[in-house]
Order: structure tokens, then C-alpha cells, then sequence
């Protein structure tokens, strides 16, 4: 009866056209256009402003945390990460640097192990390779070879994987070459949620961390709820998030890809297929629970990445699969969707089939599903 | 910057100098350097690099003479500690050089013809000061304190060893005397060092940084790089360049063409001084004065030592495959930081035959005793394979410890578990 009476309320007199007020309407937008429930307070935020705030909340809680990069200070940051950081936390908190990878990132894990928490970032992580011997033989190495004594706190930041015509040398994918090295967390964050939470996380992580981001996703806004706009809000390093529940196939992805299984998953939905989508946002201590209690769920398993398809986060997770309990359950072999086994070309129509599309991971689902 | 002229000069030679010239006269050699004329200084001379070295070359500080005595008038104890620690230095390394060749470390590396620069720079800095090496710096924490045992548990990577086993040997590393854990790849200490001093000056304590790296290391990008944030960044930091005539079998000839590493610190801002790094008074004078100036105005020094590495790169090296024994020999007897130390004890009284005679039996005595414990002692526990890889063992790692502590359980008979600390 009382609820009865509560949904009255909620009700439009008869006859009358009036419109929703408040939380009224959010509920009844969602039971009249079937929109996904959110909360009411939930705000539009894209993955640059989401890592803005992120970094603008974790340099004003930790005085030790402090930003350095090429162009981070006074251009606020070659892809505006940055934006308004330098001006209001000043020389001392948001560091320009000169040309040398190789130099910035030493000047970090020096500045690490003496007991600040920097955050040095990459214009791309393509040109971490030049700095790769600080990241792996200094920072992730340090913490074990030094017995404890020496702790590197550290993030390394930057947009990773494929944009949009830079071609070669600025769309390489770095998730299998870092998550490969014990050591280091990896992360790789999807929609602004993943990006505030975990680069939250990662600062106030004592280990170094990789924080894979993506340059296409900075401008795309996503839903961030009430909880995520907190101060507070951390997203755990190491736990992949369920997008999407499904029944009939496992879509195992990171970064931009997970946006393309959801694309494909709402296309195949309407086909009858059900897919489960995991963000696995965290690569390395990777959530292999959550994919086997998938698999098991659903007994196929489709991994999407943008990365190439040796050696990458697609066949590491194919191997873990077939050396846990999930392998029984496998109704069919695993298939990756990945990058293509190229450099990366310039031309557009190239660029466009050397990266997994929604049509490649329809096509893997349906040759997995046998249909 | 850069200021012409000298502050403590008495003397400057008048001789025409060339590339690579000490004040005292140096013929170019096919290894970059060599001081062959006698040693007649009669004054300190302490010079600072000019923009302009050119064909005039940078020139050499000197500290001391044979006689008469020279400045720096340091106390009786300090120069004993300075001579003590520097010869049980060469001690350790002859007995641990000879442990390798018998199969009982597998690798190790001596200082021999370098002491004077650790314990010269070492003696100029305060406790607390940073420290970042390379490899051939173990005076430097001998000098701090850090005993024999240690020493020896490292190379031995046995159960004492507070790195727990996990490194090659002469990987030091002491939190507590401020020297930072070895790391093998050439230079990359440099920007760290950098990175620390920067975190020092923020923190605005009365502490320095000083970064230790051979001629050929300076060759790498991360040496420049380091170089110059200093500059940049403004970091109270000392980098002390070991020039020691070679990088393995590479010959500063061919490492470089400039004038050495010196002359490439004022390209940067920073302040540079050459020095005679078999002289420790020369190489205490300019450490003490360089990290004065880099604590009090946050200035960064560039001290370029010269100096000779008289024994072979390491035990995977046969330095008589590139060059002579004439020439070894040369430094070993003529040009050696320990005997001129020694001299210059003995001509004011402060060491004699019987003195030597006596220091020599027992530092022996104290290197072979802590030789044979640290050979007998256990390995440590084989559970710490799996620690320190993170600041906390996350499960996977836990669950890899856990398996093997079961299966050792089962089949420990069939390991030489009695080696390894239980």
C-alpha cells in the first residue's frame, strides 16, 4: 500500500502534462525511456578533467606528491592534464623540465628514494623508452635489490597505445612491455571513474606504479557518480570492474577497447548473445579471479587490446586461464582480438584495420560461439 | 659563475700548458694522462676552471708535498683514520680479490690506486651527506664505519648480509650511513643523484649530495642529462668524477677528445675543479670547499679527480691484455695515494717502520678474521626469494612462498638445506 501510494506520488496528475521535478524525474525518465539508472547527482566529467582533479586533490592532501614533465607546468600540460595546476600550486609542486626523459625520470626515482612521491609524466609513453633502464632497473628493481631498504614511490604517467595519425612511433602500446616486470603495478584506466580513481590510487601507492592512459579517451566525458566526485575516492589497484553481465562469452579488455566491447555487446545483444564485458583496468597484479569465475559463467572467452598480439596482454591472460580451474569450463579455445603485427601506419584506412574495430570483436564472438 | 684567477693560489706555474696538463707537468700518454715529473710542489694551488681551458687545458689542484710540510693543517687522528682506512681497504681487497681466483665469491672488484679519492672526499662531508656511487667507492663507507663483516656477508651474500643475498658482490648499500643501495648500470646514479638533492634543498636541511662516477660513465646520456638539471634545478650536489685512466680496456683517448670531464661542467653552470686524486689533502680541500658552496648557495660542483686504476676492471678482466706492466708498476710505485700519505706521516712524526709493521699484522688479522666467519656463516632463508619485490607480497607471491615452503617440507632432504638459514 505504502508503495502503492509512493508511486502515486511520483505520478503526473491525470490529464496534466506536468514536468518531473528532482529526483522525481530521474526515476521517472529511467521507467519511461528505460535509461540505466543513475544516481541523481551523477555529473558528465571527461578523462582529462577527471585526472585534473585527481592530481589537483592529491597535490593539495600530500605536500611530498609534486608533478614533473615536458610542458606540464606552464602550457598545462602538452594534453592539458595539467590545466591550472601550475598557478595554483606553483614551481615547487609542478616541475618543467628539460629534453631528457632519460634525465627527468632519473631525477624522479632520485626523488623517490630520498622520500618525496613524484608523478613524472610521459608525453607518450613511446618516448619512455628512452628513460625504459630508470623505470625498470631503477624504480621497479630498487625496493627488492636493495632488501627493503630503499622504497620508490613513484607514478609514471601518460597517454599509451594508438591515436589518430601519428603513425609509428607514437602509437605503440606499452601494457605487455611494462606489465611484464615484477616490481611495477600497471594500470590502465577506461572511463573517468578509472582514470581519477586509480591515478589516486597510484599516488598513494608506495610502489611504482605505470599508469597507461589513452589520448582519444582524455576528451570523451563518462558518468561519474556522486561517490567518484569525493575527495576520498580511490579505485583499488589490481581489481577489474564487470561493465557489462552477460551469459554467453567473456570480453576480457582495457583501456579504449572496452568502450568497442560495449559497442559490440549491445549490437549482439539485439542478436540474442549476451557477452560479459571486464575492464580489467589493472594489468599487472592482474584480476584473473574475476575472468575465471567469468568464464566459468559463460565458458567462452574473447580478450580484446590494441596492443600487438605477441607477447601481449591477450595471451597471458589465454595462458592463466588454461593453468587455473577456469580451463575446464571452456567450452571452445580463447581467441585475442588485438592490434595488427605492424608498425603502426600512417595513412588513415591503414590506421583504421591496424586496430581492433567493433566488427573484429563481433567476429571473434561469433567464431568462438560457433555461430 | 665561472670566476678567472684562483682564490687560494701562492704559485702559478708559468709553464705553457697543454690538453690534459697537471700544474706540475704531464706528458699525454696514451691513456689520456700521466704525471712524470718528481714531485717538487712547493705550494698549494687551487684553481677554478675558466670558460676559456682551451689550449691552456684545466689545471690540477695539489695539496701536499713531501716536505715541508703543507696545508692543509688537518689533525693527527683524522690523517691517521685517513691512512687506516684506506689501507685496510687495500687489505680487503687483496684477501677478497684472491677468494674470487680460488671460487669462493664469484665476482668482485678492487679500488687499488683509488683509495685516496674515497677517503679524501669522504673525510670532506658530513654523516648525513648522500651518498650515490658507482662501484669503485668502497672507502667511502668504510670510511663511515661500516665494518669488515659486512663488508664481507655482501660479497658472501650469506645471512648477515642486510641486503639479504640478492645482489652481486660489492653492491653495497647502508640506509643507516646514508649510501645509497649500488646499482650496475653505468651512470644512471647521476639523475638520481640529482633527483635527491632536489628533494634535499626542499626539505632545506644542512645536507649535501654527492655523486661518484668514473670518465668513461660520464661518456653516457644520463651524465649529461644530470648534469644539467643540477644546473637547472639548482640542487646542493657534489659529483666527484674518478678519471682513472681507463673503462675497462677503453683508454680516456678514446673516450673522449675534450678536455676531460672537467672542462665540460662550467658548458653546464656548474663549478668545476680538477684535481690530483692521488693527493687526499688536494681531494679533501676541494670536496670540503665544493660542498660548502653546494649546501650554502645551492650551487652544483664538478670535482674531476685523476687518478689510475692500478688493478684490472674486475675479476672478468686481464688488464696485461691492453696495456704494459711498465705502466702499472709506474703508478703503483711512484704515484700511489697510500705511500704519499705515509711519507708525508712519516716526515712529521706521526707513523714509523714499527708502526706500519704492527697496523699491518693486525688490519690482516682483523680482514682474515671476518673472512673466515663470513665463509662459515649460512645462506639466508630461502622464503626471502619472494620479498621486497613490493613494499607488500601480494598474493600470488604469497601463495608461490606457501608452495614452496610445502614442498620443502616433503623432499627438504634432497637440498643442501643445512647451508641455509632455517
Amino acid at each position: 500500500m505504502a508503495a502503492a501510494a509512493a508511486a502515486l506520488r511520483y505520478l503526473a496528475p491525470l490529464g496534466a502534462r506536468l514536468p518531473p521535478q528532482g529526483r522525481a524525474a530521474g526515476r521517472l525518465l529511467q521507467q519511461r525511456r528505460g535509461l540505466r539508472l543513475s544516481a541523481p547527482a551523477a555529473i558528465q566529467v571527461t578523462v582529462r578533467d577527471a585526472l585534473n582533479q585527481a592530481l589537483d586533490e592529491e597535490l593539495e592532501r600530500d605536500e611530498r606528491v609534486f608533478l614533473l614533465g615536458e610542458e606540464v607546468a606552464q602550457y598545462d600540460g602538452a594534453y592539458k592534464i595539467s590545466r591550472g595546476l601550475w598557478k595554483k600550486y606553483g614551481d615547487k609542486r609542478v616541475m618543467d623540465t628539460p629534453i631528457s626523459e632519460m634525465g627527468f625520470t632519473g631525477i624522479a626515482v632520485g626523488a623517490a628514494m630520498a622520500g618525496l612521491r613524484p608523478v613524472c609524466e610521459f608525453m607518450t609513453f613511446n618516448f619512455s623508452m628512452q628513460a625504459i633502464d630508470q623505470v625498470i632497473n631503477s624504480a621497479a628493481k630498487t625496493c627488492y635489490m636493495s632488501a627493503g631498504a630503499i622504497a620508490v614511490p613513484i607514478v609514471f604517467r601518460g597517454p599509451n597505445g594508438a591515436s589518430a595519425g601519428v603513425a609509428a612511433q607514437h602509437s605503440q602500446c606499452f601494457a605487455a612491455w611494462y606489465g611484464h616486470c615484477p616490481g611495477l603495478k600497471v594500470v590502465s584506466p577506461w572511463s573517468s571513474e578509472d582514470a581519477k580513481g586509480l591515478l589516486k590510487a597510484s599516488i598513494r601507492d608506495d610502489n611504482p606504479v605505470v599508469m597507461l592512459e589513452n589520448e582519444l579517451l582524455y576528451g570523451v566525458p563518462f558518468e561519474m557518480s556522486e561517490q567518484a566526485q569525493s575527495k576520498d575516492f580511490v579505485v583499488p589497484i589490481g581489481k577489474a570492474k564487470i561493465e557489462r553481465e552477460g551469459t554467453h562469452v567473456t570480453l576480457v579488455s582495457h583501456s579504449r577497447p572496452v568502450g568497442h566491447c560495449l559497442e559490440a555487446a549491445a549490437i549482439l545483444a539485439k542478436e540474442g548473445v549476451e557477452c560479459e564485458v571486464i575492464n580489467l583496468r589493472t594489468i599487472r597484479p592482474m584480476d584473473i579471479e574475476t575472468v575465471e569465475a567469468s568464464v566459468v559463467k559463460t565458458n567462452h572467452l574473447v580478450t580484446v587490446e590494441g596492443g600487438w598480439p605477441q607477447f601481449g596482454v591477450g595471451a597471458e591472460i589465454c595462458a592463466r586461464i588454461m593453468e587455473g580451474s577456469a580451463f575446464n569450463y571452456l567450452d571452445a579455445p580463447a581467441v585475442r582480438v588485438t592490434g595488427a603485427d605492424v608498425p603502426m601506419p600512417y595513412a588513415k584506412i591503414l590506421e583504421d584495420n591496424c586496430i581492433p574495430q567493433v566488427k573484429d570483436i563481433i567476429f571473434a564472438v561469433k567464431k568462438t560461439l560457433n555461430i | 659563475m665561472q670566476q678567472s684567477g684562483t682564490r687560494y693560489t701562492k704559485h702559478v706555474p708559468s709553464t705553457r700548458m697543454t690538453p690534459q696538463t697537471c700544474a706540475v707537468g704531464v706528458s699525454k700518454t696514451h691513456h689520456g694522462w700521466t704525471c712524470n715529473a718528481p714531485r717538487t710542489r712547493e705550494q698549494t694551488v687551487l684553481c677554478h676552471v675558466s670558460g676559456g681551458g682551451g689550449a691552456r687545458g684545466t689545471p690540477c689542484l695539489l695539496g701536499s708535498t713531501p716536505t715541508p710540510p703543507a696545508p692543509p693543517q688537518l689533525p693527527k687522528e683524522l690523517v691517521l683514520k685517513l691512512y687506516k682506512t684506506m689501507t685496510l681497504l687495500n687489505t680487503m681487497d687483496r684477501i677478497l680479490y684472491e677468494s674470487q681466483r680460488q671460487g669462493r665469491i664469484s665476482f668482485y672488484m678492487t679500488n687499488y690506486g683509488e683509495e685516496g679519492t674515497h677517503v679524501g672526499s669522504a673525510a670532506a662531508l658530513d654523516d648525513t651527506d648522500l651518498v650515490f656511487g658507482q662501484y669503485r667507492e668502497a672507502g667511502v663507507l668504510m670510511y663511515r664505519g661500516y665494518p669488515l663483516d659486512l663488508f664481507m656477508a655482501q660479497c658472501y651474500g650469506n645471512v648477515s648480509d642486510p641486503g639479504k643475498g640478492r645482489q652481486m658482490p660489492v653492491h653495497y648499500g647502508c640506509r643507516d650511513r646514508h649510501f645509497v643501495t649500488i646499482s650496475s648500470p653505468l651512470a644512471t646514479q647521476i639523475p638520481q643523484a640529482v633527483g635527491a638533492a632536489y628533494a634535499i634543498k626542499r626539505a632545506d636541511a644542512n645536507r649535501a649530495v654527492i655523486c661518484y662516477f668514473g670518465e668513461g660513465a660520464a661518456s653516457e646520456g644520463d651524465a649529461h642529462a644530470g648534469f644539467n638539471f643540477a644546473a637547472t634545478l639548482e640542487c646542493p650536489i657534489v659529483f666527484f668524477c674518478r678519471n682513472n685512466g681507463y673503462a675497462i680496456s677503453t683508454p680516456t683517448s678514446e673516450q673522449y677528445r675534450g678536455d676531460g670531464i672537467a672542462a665540460r661542467g662550467p658548458g653546464y653552470g656548474l663549478m668545476s675543479i680538477r684535481v690530483d686524486g692521488n693527493d687526499v689533502f688536494a681531494v679533501y680541500n676541494a670536496t670540503k670547499e665544493a660542498r660548502r658552496r653546494a649546501v650554502a648557495e645551492n650551487q652544483p660542483f664538478l670535482i674531476e679527480a685523476m687518478t689510475y686504476r692500478i688493478g684490472h676492471h674486475s675479476t672478468s678482466d686481464d688488464s696485461s691484455a691492453y696495456r704494459s706492466v711498465d705502466e702499472v708498476n709506474y703508478w703503483d710505485k711512484q704515484d700511489h695515494p697510500i705511500s704519499r700519505l705515509r711519507h708525508y706521516m712519516l716526515n712529521r712524526g706521526w707513523w714509523d717502520e714499527e708502526e706500519e709493521k704492527g697496523w699491518r699484522k693486525s688490519s690482516r688479522k682483523m680482514v682474515m678474521e671476518a673472512f673466515e666467519q663470513a665463509e662459515r656463516k649460512l645462506k639466508p632463508n630461502p622464503q626471502l626469494l619472494f620479498s621486497d619485490v613490493y613494499r607488500e607480497m601480494p598474493p600470488h607471491l604469497r601463495r608461490q612462498r606457501a608452495a614452496l615452503e610445502r614442498h620443502l617440507q616433503h623432499y627438504g632432504e634432497h637440498y643442501p638445506l643445512e647451508h641455509f638459514e632455517k
